[in-house]
């Protein structure tokens, strides 16, 4: 019943244009009016699509990718909290290391590879050290402007009520910033996805990866190949999105709903 | 008598101002100091970050070729510069990064007053757009290889896409945020079609489309960043591969000096481009 009226609510238009697009690229492919060579039949992607699966080179290749994907985003993440608390609780911090992140950050994220990977090989190492970059950077931003966020009352009150230190950081400081570092941690998660496909796309294909797929089919020039793996990929950034979103709803529940 | 009467009178308006004055210039005096100890305070970890540098280089810690002298990379960047290497280089990339925001920032506009506007547009257009924008832009470069070659027109694409997204949604956002009421002065008003976007609807998401250029162009230095080192034969990403090639992490370092500044001086325009239009916003009221 809720599966219908679901259905009867749906705006139907919204499937028109990838419908055409779906029926424009089979009949361009059908009736040979483009080099099949480059823009290859859907069914021909769907047969590459049941191989690689099939074979099990795309699930090792999946499961190497978001191995190294949580390990860069949990190092990385962990990191940009603990300084983003302390860029924001001390101000001689700030002042100290503030200009040097603030300059730092502007270092176009991919510049960092080829410097990374002379010093690290192109192993998981500096895989692994380019994505925890890449989930840096958004977590300790917003976690340092989440702490800011406390207000001068929100402190009087803690003081008041006689906080310690440890008190004043887990029951303060800390939930206060919550919302704030979810953005972070949500920002993160997609860079981290992003820095993971760069960075199989750039150290090489010899590694399992999603990337490395996507790669090898370019090399060897199977466009269906390519097609798959672009597919994977992007299914796999929509479903880390929705999750998080859904952590965030969960987590922040008791903030009550959005203004 | 009266002349000294009539000073003192003269004088008096002035006398409550006196004391005013020096704290003030006090205050100017201890912002300024304020700000010396910040400038310094934010020198030291660089400077001992460099010294670290020099120190570790000095002492062979690592290989030459591994971790280059600070002063080499200076000479590399005087190098690179005077023979107008570098110049080639960057120009080439701050090309493709105008052509990119020129194409992916008109398509971007177009689709996001598009849906804003208009509620067919939006029905059918937005679902994919939807779709479409979750997908990592770096996922879309090795198709785009395949199609557009490693040439000009790749690099341009694959970095417009990476503009139309945040400018369309923002676009998008802005108008969808315009209260009703000025729609329909709009309408009372007798407003052509053309009328009401150019002289309302812009204007009033103009904050929304300026947040979404300013995301543009830093996803667009992204990912241009990325595409020269993946596929190029030209520009400051290409420079730093060469380098890597070489061995010589002199220019890889400078790449990422030259990158950095670029960095930094897109966000400033960006914020003062901001500033200015929230300066016309207020300028309004």
């Amino acid at each position: 019943m809720r599966i219908l009226t679901n259905i009867r609510d749906t705006d139907l238009r919204g499937f028109v244009l990838p419908l055409a697009f779906l029926v424009l690229w089979y009949l361009v492919t059908a009736l040979q009016l483009v080099n099949t060579k480059l823009i290859v039949p859907p069914a021909a992607v769907v047969a590459a699509a049941w191989d690689v699966v099939g074979s099990g080179q795309l699930l090792t290749g999946l499961r190497a990718s978001l191995v190294r994907d949580l390990s860069g985003f949990a190092a990385g993440s962990g990191a940009g909290i603990l300084f983003g608390l302390l860029l924001g609780v001390s101000r001689w911090a700030e002042r100290l290391v503030g200009p040097t992140f603030h300059t730092l950050k502007q270092i176009s994220l991919f510049a960092w590879l080829p410097l990374l990977s002379t010093w690290l090989g192109t192993g998981e190492s500096a895989k692994i050290l380019f994505i925890a970059l890449s989930a840096f950077y958004p977590v300790a931003l917003n976690t340092f402007e989440g702490v800011r966020s406390v207000t001068r009352a929100q402190f009087e009150v803690a003081r008041v009520l006689g906080f310690g230190r440890l008190q004043r950081l887990f029951r303060l400081v800390l939930p206060a910033a919550s919302a704030q570092i979810a953005t972070g941690l949500h920002l993160a998660l997609l860079y981290a996805w992003l820095a993971t496909i760069g960075a199989e796309y750039l150290l090489g294909s010899s590694a399992q990866g999603v990337g490395s797929v996507v790669i090898r089919g370019k090399a060897t020039f199977h466009v269906e190949l390519i097609v798959v793996g672009m597919l994977l990929i992007g299914l796999v950034g929509m479903g880390l999105n929705r999750l998080a979103a859904l952590v965030e709803g969960r987590v922040l529940h008791w903030r009550g709903p959005a203004r | 008598m009266t002349t000294a009467t009539s000073l003192s009178r003269l004088a008096a308006p002035a006398a409550p101002l006196a004391p005013a004055a020096p704290p003030r210039r006090h205050a100017a005096v201890s912002l300024l100091a304020t700000r010396a100890v910040d400038v310094a305070a934010g020198l030291i970890l660089p400077l001992l970050l460099l010294g670290l540098w020099q120190y570790a280089v000095d002492r062979h810690w690592l290989a030459e070729q591994i971790l280059p002298a600070p002063a080499l990379v200076w000479d590399s960047l005087v190098d690179l510069w005077q023979s107008g290497e570098l110049g080639t280089h960057l120009a080439i990339s701050l090309t493709r990064l105008a052509w990119s925001l020129a194409i992916g920032g008109g398509a971007g506009l177009l689709l996001g007053v598009a849906m804003g506007v208009s509620a067919p547009a939006k029905a059918y257009l937005y679902p994919s757009f939807q779709l479409v924008s979750q997908f990592p832009v770096i996922g879309w470069v090795p198709l785009l290889i395949v199609f557009a070659g490693i040439g000009e027109a790749l690099k341009i694409s694959a970095i417009a896409i990476a503009v139309v997204v945040p400018v369309a949604v923002n676009t998008y956002r802005g108008i969808r945020n315009i209260p009703r009421a000025l729609l329909e002065v709009a309408a009372v008003y007798r407003f052509t079609f053309g009328q009401t976007v150019r002289r309302l609807v812009l204007p009033a998401a103009a904050a929304g489309i300026f947040n979404g250029l300013r995301q543009g162009v830093m996803h667009a230095w992204l990912s241009l960043v990325f595409v020269e080192l993946l596929a190029s034969s030209e520009g400051i990403g290409y420079l730093m591969v060469w380098g890597r090639q070489l061995l010589q992490l002199d220019i890889v370092v400078v790449g990422m000096l030259v990158i950095g500044a670029v960095g930094i001086v897109l966000d400033r325009l960006l914020a003062w481009g901001e500033a200015r239009l929230q300066g016309w916003q207020r300028q309004a009221y």
